[in-house]
């Protein structure tokens, strides 16, 4: 392997290793996404049909995923570990990555169990609403990590990572909603391709500049 | 530190200038909408408004690709009184947009204009840049900060109008019509003085801004360097 | 010269962090900064391993990275993760050669071998400390930075270290913050004394 993945591997891969020894966020952002799913059953009127249900699966995964976003830089902000890691030798980016991979994984895990009580609870799913999913879990990923990384630097942590991070999340919930609910979803799977591409490289590139001084 | 400049009074006796020429281009001048009447002046000012709100914020963001590239904090200055400049004009926009709704349609808000949307998102947005930079305390990193922020604004803009566009095919807004947008040769005069105009005086409010943030900074060193040691 | 400093100074908006300071520390020197708290000693050394860059003046550091280690106030460790999984992921990041066996002579000169595969949140603050230091040596750097090293470590700590410093101040450059004039003192060639 080359050496940037290797570096990224062995990045994400501690942090795997970390919420696996703790096993705080991950059972929290199940319980929480199965929560809000419930709670989505009684704020729904009953003439409401389908569609705004696959909305409020849109703001369901991205609320779930602000509340993992808020725990991904702990373990570094502890004992000043994130130091440590810009110390290092590595490219700043690859910090990064591995943690936008692992907190991925979390995400994932999270939906394995969403998704299917969504199409339980509500309306199932199609081939391009889960294709929304996965590109739009990309892009909550890369960019939750690096606003949650700004997040980490200000005195009101907790209360700045979400208004940072929904404003960029506004064009991920339409590409999602729109591959579930539309007629030409892979209109909107394109947009999220797009999306993805754009902010990916935007925020690999500026990590090393909020992390340094 | 700054190159050959206009000085302010001369920038400001300038934008009054513009300014009293754009009034009287869309007041006195420009034709009469058929349909809309005397509401649609606004139009004069809140698109060039939106305009150069744009400008603003695409000000910022280059001041902070400057100050990333070359660690000069004096960017980190000129590019949050920039987008401070592109909010107050992203706040004009929607207070226009919004007069101009209910002088045209009879609502105080629409979801029909994309434009008007895109501007919700982007003060949303630019909010939280201001949010952010209070929440830190100054120095290097509340520059960094806020330059690659500033940076992730740039780049919504064209993706959230995308995005918005998109998103009217599964929200069904009700649609208010407009009428199109050929402008005779009058309009499009008032158009470009209005615009002429705004940029100025944003421009000018920039430098104003700047200058006086510049005075501040300048007072707290001397205070520094004139404390006993 | 290893490490050229010329008028160095650290602010942080109005805060002034670090007086301006100069000074010059050459290959295999050992630098030793004192002072009261609050007078910029972290500061200086953050300065130096390029954990922040000075506001003003000129600061040269001859080593990249990978030949820098660093001990601050705080350990620079993951609690969740045994010592071995600690060392084994800046083994990797610093691309150390035959990494397993460093991380073992390290663990046993350190006398952390035994609780290598506990947690650190079990350990007691000395040896997170010990601990803290073998991350820092694990790369064998060509220039080591130290923050108060002593602290909470008990004399079995101290006296390791002590040899560590001993043996690494005549092949190694060394910048040293700390109270314990006493300890560093005799290596020390160069002194800088903050205000």
């Amino acid at each position: 392997m080359s050496g940037y993945a290797a570096d990224v591997a062995a990045l994400a891969r501690k942090d795997l290793r970390l919420e696996l020894r703790a096993r705080d966020t991950l059972p929290a952002m199940l319980l929480f996404v199965l929560a809000t799913l419930v709670v989505f059953h009684f704020a729904l009127p009953a003439r409401a049909g389908d569609d705004p249900a696959y909305g409020l699966l849109w703001v369901a995964l991205v609320f779930t995923a602000l509340l993992g976003l808020g725990r991904a830089w702990v373990p570094e902000r502890e004992d000043g570990a994130l130091d440590g890691l810009v110390l290092a030798p590595c490219d700043r980016s690859a910090i990064w990555l591995g943690k936008t991979l692992a907190t991925l994984a979390f995400l994932v895990a999270a939906e394995v169990v969403a998704l299917p009580a969504f199409a339980l609870f509500f309306a199932p799913l199609r081939g391009s609403a889960l294709a929304g999913v996965a590109l739009a879990d990309i892009g909550i990923c890369a960019v939750g990590s690096l606003v949650a990384a700004m997040a980490v630097s200000s005195r009101t942590r907790e209360l700045i990572l979400p208004l940072l991070f929904l404003p960029l999340a506004i064009p991920l919930i339409v590409g999602g909603v729109g591959s579930s609910v539309s007629q030409h979803g892979s209109k909107y799977l394109l947009f999220l391709v797009l999306y993805d591409g754009v902010f990916t490289i935007l925020s690999w590139a500026s990590f090393e500049y909020v992390v340094t001084e | 530190m700054s190159v050959k400049r206009v000085p302010v009074s001369a920038a400001a006796a300038g934008v009054v200038g513009l300014m009293a020429a754009a009034l009287v281009m869309v007041f006195f001048v420009a034709p009469e909408d058929a349909d809309q009447g005397i509401s649609q002046k606004i139009f004069y000012f809140h698109v060039p408004i939106a305009l150069t709100a744009y400008a603003c914020f695409g000000t910022g963001a280059w001041k902070a690709l400057r100050l990333l590239s070359t660690r000069d904090e004096r960017y980190d200055l000129e590019s949050y009184t920039a987008v401070h400049q592109g909010t107050i004009f992203g706040a004009l926009t929607l207070l226009t947009g919004s007069i101009w709704a209910k002088a045209s349609w009879g609502v105080w808000w629409t979801w029909s204009s994309n434009q008007l949307v895109l501007f919700l998102v982007l003060f949303l947005f630019y909010c939280a840049y201001f949010m952010l930079r209070f929440s830190l305390e100054p120095g290097p990193r509340r520059a960094r900060l806020s330059a690659v922020y500033a940076l992730f604004g740039v780049a919504l803009i064209p993706v959230s109008f995308l995005a918005i566009r998109l998103a009217n095919d599964f929200i069904h807004p009700t649609v208010f019509t407009r009428h199109g947008a050929q402008m005779t040769h009058t309009m499009f005069a008032a158009f470009c003085v209005s615009w002429a105009a705004l940029l100025a005086l944003a421009h000018l409010m920039y430098r104003i801004e700047l200058l006086g943030k510049r005075i501040d900074a300048n007072l707290r060193d001397l205070r520094e360097a004139l404390t006993p040691v | 010269m290893l490490i050229r400093a010329r008028e160095v100074e650290k602010r942080y908006g109005p805060v002034r962090a670090l007086r301006a300071v100069s000074f010059e520390v050459a290959e295999r020197g050992c630098l030793l900064v004192t002072g009261p708290n609050g007078s910029g000693k972290t500061t200086l050394l953050r300065l130096v391993c390029g954990l922040a860059a000075p506001t003003r003046g000129m600061l040269e550091v001859g080593v990249d990275r990978s030949q820098l280690g660093f001990v601050g106030h705080e350990p620079l460790v993951y609690r969740d993760l045994t010592a071995l999984e600690n060392l084994d992921l800046y083994g990797r990041l610093y691309r150390v050669p035959e990494r397993r066996e460093r991380i073992g002579m390290l663990l046993e000169r350190f006398g952390l071998w035994d609780v290598r595969n506990q947690r650190v949140s079990a350990y007691s603050r000395g040896m997170t400390q010990r601990l803290a230091i073998c991350r820092s040596l694990l790369h064998d750097p060509r220039l080591l930075i130290l923050d108060e090293p002593y602290t909470a470590l008990d004399d079995e700590g101290a006296a390791v270290l002590d040899r560590e410093l001993d043996a690494l101040a005549r092949e190694r450059t060394l910048v040293v913050a700390t109270h314990d004039v006493g300890r560093i003192g005799p290596l020390a060639e160069t002194r800088l004394a903050l205000a």
